[in-house]
């Protein structure tokens, strides 16, 4: 067994409306970055595990998305691992 | 006729819920703990409103989880009438006992007010007491509560009359105005398929008194109690 560092990201789907986002857009706005075209918030985890391959580590994370950490109605996810450096 | 009241920790809807049970006549009302795994022989449960485990990660993610969510499964499945209120509602979504998601408001702001709905179904025992198309007045308080389900999903639960309250207008007209938070097609509560398990945004345990701006809210806790009554559970 290893410790993997799953990173996780979790953001509303596009056919979600983001207040916060338009929030975040609009204060961007303000500061005059007026390139912005579109800012989604989501949330970010690090979830360090023990697993016996990346592999592992990847499908166990994956399948903690699907039943917590994510809602998948109205959210999409994507897992990173990396090697554990602690 | 007993009432199972769910404290998770973080509600803050059920003393609220006790109290008005306790004044419902026929109904007695008893506090079931989230890690309770025994619903003490309850004909009916309410899932308050509140913050449950402080709403972290999302509303109600963490809530559907506890040992009492298994129980709570089961009777909803058994048929028995499961009422959730605001954070509930978001609960009972999670748990995929209902339909849909509450999303963040459209306008981001927490709403604290007074809202009407129109009742578009009376399918649910918590509804069916009270004559289709009338309107409560009902308070609301929630950051949360813009209902969000596909397109699909929305035309299936018209069709079944799963949608069970409205935004609207004091006179009853779904506005767009009237729809303070931005739910998809003026949707303030849902049912189930079978209609047993509700699930509702605005607040009735806190709408029971004329003083306070409006006793509309307790027509749902009578309605449950005669529902009951009617079929001898």
């Amino acid at each position: 067994m290893r410790e993997w560092l799953g990173k996780i990201t979790v953001v509303p789907k596009p056919a979600v409306n983001d207040p916060q986002g338009i929030a975040v857009l609009d204060g961007l706005h303000s500061l005059d970055f007026e390139e912005v075209r579109q800012v989604r918030v989501g949330k970010h985890l690090d979830v360090r595990l023990q697993a016996e391959s990346q592999e592992q580590a990847n499908e166990q994370l994956n399948v903690m998305c699907e039943r917590l950490l994510a809602n998948t109605l109205i959210e999409s996810y994507e897992v990173r691992v990396e090697e554990s450096d602690e | 006729m007993k009432i199972g009241v769910v404290t998770f920790p973080g509600s803050n809807g059920d003393t609220d819920c006790m109290e008005v049970l306790r004044e419902t006549p026929g109904c007695e009302p008893v506090l079931l703990w989230h890690k309770s795994v025994d619903l003490e022989g309850a004909d009916a449960l309410v899932l308050p409103g509140g913050f449950a485990h402080g709403d972290y990660l999302r509303a109600g993610a963490i809530a559907r989880f506890s040992p009492v969510m298994r129980e709570v499964e089961r009777f909803a499945a058994s048929g028995g009438p499961v009422l959730g209120i605001c954070n509930g509602f978001q609960v009972l979504t999670e748990a995929h006992l209902l339909p849909g998601a509450l999303l963040r408001n459209r306008e981001i702001l927490f709403h604290c007010a007074w809202a009407h709905v129109r009742v578009s179904s009376t399918r649910s025992p918590w509804l069916a007491g009270i004559p289709e198309g009338s309107v409560l007045r009902l308070a609301v308080a929630h950051g949360q509560g813009k209902y969000y389900a596909d397109g699909d999903t929305l035309q299936t639960l018209q069709e079944r009359r799963q949608v069970a309250l409205e935004y609207c207008d004091a006179d009853g007209n779904l506005t767009p105005k009237s729809n303070h938070n931005g739910s998809e097609r003026n949707i303030a509560a849902v049912t189930n398929e079978s209609g047993n398990v509700l699930g509702m945004m605005p607040h009735p345990e806190r709408s029971t008194d004329p003083l306070l701006g409006s006793a509309d809210g307790r027509a749902l806790f009578s309605s449950v109690v005669s529902a009951l009554a009617g079929v001898g559970r």
